[in-house]
């Protein structure tokens, strides 16, 4: 076996400097009742060149975007890639290295997960990051449960009926056992009302929860929203789109409390939903009560300027059951691939690719509108890259003509359910563009619809 | 040699008008942006990001990752944590087209090699945890642990059971708690045997028909196999409980024992820890769980069905099961590292895994044996893949601290083992070394702590020596946290 060192001649040695006669006797301890009295029922191993054909068969059964032409999106995006980003993910020092608590051997970890922090305050105008979370769904659970800590409000969480279903779905799993009331704002347009907000707040509850722009890719009046959960003492939640940053007013900008996202679009593959990046920020009053790990700069006994894991009394190890989440782990690598991916856009390149993916997904929206029986499901609403078309012959014939031309659209919204929302919310099917696309695509796509 | 330029802070580097990604102009007819977006809502001045070029972004990187120690490089003799090789064919397998490039939303007719490699994950990690049932949305080891949390207390609110106490032994990982009290459950501290052992008599005194799930990592935190285990389960079965494996250590056990034969009705599984998946600097992760029978229909979904008999296309499914507890995060787990777990297992097979098992605890008892004179071990005779020993003794006799020792292994190549932790042992030094070890790099750790013990006490608190900093000032960081580069001074 190519990964296990010693030589039966070895292990005999070793048996021997320890003091018993076999392999079996290490494993004395496990009552002999307990032991397995057959070997695992697994797949025959395979060696390194089988288990390439075998990897290489069972990919050529699924069709990625290589071979079609990606238009999908809610929460999940097709962005491009530079290949410096692969290089430095794919070193051998920062992949294989641990968890930074010994900071003289990790340096590199920390100043990367350091300048990480630092680029997602600059990109989001809030005052401080921690080093990530699991993801953006679990980003709002935590969020919820800081704005809880932080406003001692423990009944009443406020959602907008236009956030990421999935992510609402793991609200309420992480919440139904704290009695804590979720309340989802109907979304009737595409976005919410304000005044309807205004109405589902009270001065129990702990945050709102704003996405901008939201799951259907239109933009809330989030500074309005964010003003309205200030106006009732709870924290203003505001799940963004790391991509849109490069065109939008920042959440800082606009007095956001916390600020969170979905980060796989700054430089992480799609692969088929995760791993994924959490980005969490927040301002600095707060930072105590943030979830996470958090690195910091100090100096050490010579003075020198370095990098540590800060206030880690906040996590799991030392208060337990008092501890401020059960994380335990961060998303260190994705973190990474997404402090090189800022590095490499700088202010000038997020610029771009926001422009780009605007800019196009404007011109999709315009041609495929512009197709019989296919219209925009929310024509008056603002959107950044992401956006509603239904189909007069249902979502399925949609679906079906574009996947059979080559395209991907979606996600269907039938997919999920929408809390009081209105019905025709079942006919509609998402179109993401990134700066990807071309014109000859969109317009192919158009030309096969119109067919 | 090192050159410090290209290492100072990021920041640092960036110079107006540089960039280090160039994108296409435009192939669509643009408008003012204003007339697409609503002016309230567009930024008034460009995000603060730096500006630099890709050769500097590529130098400043591969320059600070030389500043990490990692499994590439070093042994990395870290209990608990298990940093064993990761096998280089797991990165080049899990990037193939058709594998990387997969959105969760596409059309699941053009997904069935995926859902076929994760559903057989499901089916072997069911099969080495001796429990049927498997979810892989799991994030991670903890989020695995608050998974299982939340199925048990659906499980019990479906028999119309309200139960609220959470047990778990003082040696126990600090997610434990800290997973049952996010879960909404009162946590119940149990006290350990002079083995280290879980405390029967202790246990007993706690149980009664408000507990709900007993939390035990077997083998524990001591690197010593439960041996009552069976017995424990029958206790906590025996007042309606659940019995949770944290599975931080299967590594020591694969093919020799299963959870599910031993009494766990629950476990997660540590896919870096057991099965290779890469550690990345803190993640990701990936937290599977496997639980019994009828704990199934209670699972956060979706899980993958097969159906042999369907259509083309539609053979493997994501269903949601019954009476789910819900999600625990978006899209369906950390797909990218359950790859890597798939390759490993698919490589080794049951005699291969079964040979891991018995290399980590060879390697394990064999390092210990050499230690066990300079460095005591207070529990157990045999370990099973790890040990704790104590610094204790050298602290009384002159000082020597856990923590100058890990410090000053750096000094000679070798990662600091885990210290201070499980907060049972004073002045615990942790040690794992994993299956993928050889004698030789034992041998030469053993010689180097002996020799490290006989140093200057003096010399020793301010190791590390040779490292590009030392002994970094924690307490100031804490009272005044610099957390960003750019903030106001």
């Amino acid at each position: 076996m190519s990964y296990l060192f010693n030589t039966p001649e070895q292990q005999q040695e070793m048996l021997q400097t320890i003091g018993i006669d076999s392999l079996e006797a290490l494993f004395s301890t496990i009552p002999a009742d307990l032991r397995l009295d057959r070997p695992l029922d697994l797949p025959p191993a395979l060696s390194e060149m089988e288990l390439q054909t075998h990897l290489s068969q069972l990919a050529s059964q699924n069709v990625g975007p290589t071979s079609r032409i990606c238009m999908l999106g809610g929460g999940a995006y097709d962005h491009f890639i530079p290949a410096a980003v692969d290089e430095i993910a794919r070193r051998g020092e920062f992949y294989t290295a641990y968890t930074p608590y010994q900071a003289e051997a990790s340096q590199g970890s920390l100043q990367t997960f350091f300048e990480f922090q630092s680029l997602i305050c600059q990109l989001t105008g809030m005052d401080v990051s921690n080093a990530s979370l699991y993801e953006g769904g679990t980003c709002v659970s935590e969020a919820a449960f800081m704005a809880m800590r932080v406003t001692n409000r423990h009944d009443r969480v406020v959602l907008l009926g236009s956030l990421h279903p999935e992510y609402r779905q793991v609200v309420e799993t992480y919440l139904r056992h704290l009695n804590c009331e979720v309340v989802i704002v109907p979304c009737k347009d595409g976005s919410v009302d304000p005044a309807d907000v205004d109405a589902a707040m009270d001065d129990q509850t702990a945050c709102l929860v704003i996405q901008h722009p939201n799951f259907f890719g239109t933009l809330e009046e989030a500074a309005e929203l964010t003003e309205i959960a200030h106006r009732y003492g709870a924290l203003s939640v505001v799940s963004y789109d790391p991509i849109s940053l490069g065109i939008l007013k920042r959440p800082g900008d606009y007095g956001a409390d916390i600020a969170i996202a979905e980060g796989q679009s700054l430089g992480t593959p799609l692969q088929f939903g995760g791993p994924y990046l959490g980005l969490f920020s927040c301002s600095e009053k707060f930072v105590r009560r943030m979830p996470g790990r958090l690195i910091g700069q100090t100096v050490d006994r010579n003075g020198k300027l370095c990098y540590v894991l800060n206030l880690q009394a906040r996590e799991q190890h030392i208060r337990r059951d008092k501890a401020t989440s059960n994380i335990c782990s961060n998303q260190g690598l994705i973190a990474i691939r997404a402090a090189v991916y800022l590095s490499l856009l700088g202010k000038q390149g997020i610029r771009e690719v926001a422009e780009l993916s605007c800019q196009k997904a404007h011109y999709a929206a315009e041609q495929l509108s512009s197709v019989e029986g296919i219209e925009l499901l929310f024509p008056e609403r603002p959107f950044f890259k992401e956006f509603v078309v239904s189909c007069s012959e249902g979502a399925d014939y949609l679906l079906r003509k574009a996947r059979q031309a080559g395209f991907d659209l979606g996600p269907e919204l039938s997919r999920f359910t929408f809390e009081n929302c209105p019905e025709n919310y079942q006919t509609g099917v998402l179109v993401a563009i990134t700066e990807q696309r071309t014109r000859e695509e969109i317009d192919r796509l158009v030309t096969v619809l119109k067919a | 040699m090192r050159n410090h330029l290209a290492t100072q802070p990021l920041f640092d580097l960036s110079q107006p008008g540089r960039r280090g990604a160039q994108f296409p102009a435009a192939d669509v007819p643009e408008k003012p942006l204003e007339e697409l977006i609503p002016s309230q809502a567009l930024a008034t001045e460009p995000t603060g990001l730096p500006e630099v070029t890709e050769s500097d972004v590529i130098r400043h990187f591969v320059n600070l990752s030389t500043l990490n120690m990692c499994v590439d490089t070093h042994f990395y003799p870290l209990g608990s944590c298990t940093m064993k090789y990761n096998p280089k064919r797991h990165e080049r397998l899990s990037s193939l087209p058709g594998i990387v490039d997969l959105h969760p939303y596409q059309n699941q007719a053009d997904l069935q090699g995926m859902l076929e490699l994760l559903y057989v994950t499901q089916e072997m990690l069911a099969e080495i945890a001796g429990l049927p049932a498997v979810s892989l949305q799991p994030a991670a080891g903890a989020q695995g642990e608050f998974t299982a949390l939340l199925t048990a207390k659906a499980y019990f609110e479906d028999k119309g059971e309200k139960r609220t106490k959470v047990l778990f032994p003082n040696s126990a990982h600090g997610t434990n708690p800290a997973s049952a009290a996010i879960a909404g459950f009162d946590c119940v501290q149990l006290a350990s045997s002079k083995e280290g052992l879980v405390d029967l008599e202790d246990l007993k005194s706690h149980l009664d028909d408000q507990t709900a799930v007993f939390m035990v990592t077997n083998p524990n935190t001591l690197g010593l196999f439960e041996k009552d285990i069976r017995q424990i389960a029958q206790m906590v079965h025996d007042v309606g409980g659940l019995v949770y494996i944290d599975g931080a250590n299967m590594n020591a056990i694969l093919g020799y024992t299963r959870p599910g034969d031993f009494g766990g009705d629950m476990m997660h599984f540590n896919v870096h820890k057991t099965f290779t998946g890469p550690h990345g600097a803190g993640g990701p992760g990936s937290g599977p769980i496997a639980v019994r029978d009828f704990l199934a229909d209670f699972l956060p979904g979706p899980v993958i069905s097969h159906d042999a008999s369907a259509a083309e296309g539609e053979a493997y499914q994501l269903v949601t099961p019954a009476k789910s507890i819900g999600r625990v995060r978006s899209f369906y787990g950390n797909i990218g590292i359950l790859v890597r777990g798939y390759c490993y297992l698919r490589t080794l097979g049951a005699a291969g895994l079964k040979a891991v098992s018995e290399n980590a605890v060879l390697n394990a008892n064999y390092l210990k044996a050499l230690l066990k004179d300079v460095l005591p071990v207070p529990n157990g005779d045999l370990c099973m893949h790890e040990f704790v020993a104590s610094a204790s003794r050298s602290k009384a006799a002159n000082g020597i601290t856990a923590m100058d020792i890990a410090k000053r292994l750096l000094d000679f190549g070798f990662h600091a083992p885990t210290v201070y932790f499980p907060l049972v042992v004073p002045e615990a030094i942790m040690v794992e070394p994993t299956e993928t070890e050889s004698k030789e790099t034992l041998d030469a750790f053993a010689e180097t702590i002996t020799r490290i013990l006989k140093e200057d006490p003096e010399f020793l608190h301010q190791a590390p020596h040779s490292t590009e900093i030392s002994r970094p000032d924690e307490v100031v960081a804490a009272r005044h946290p610099i957390l960003q580069c750019c903030e106001s001074e």
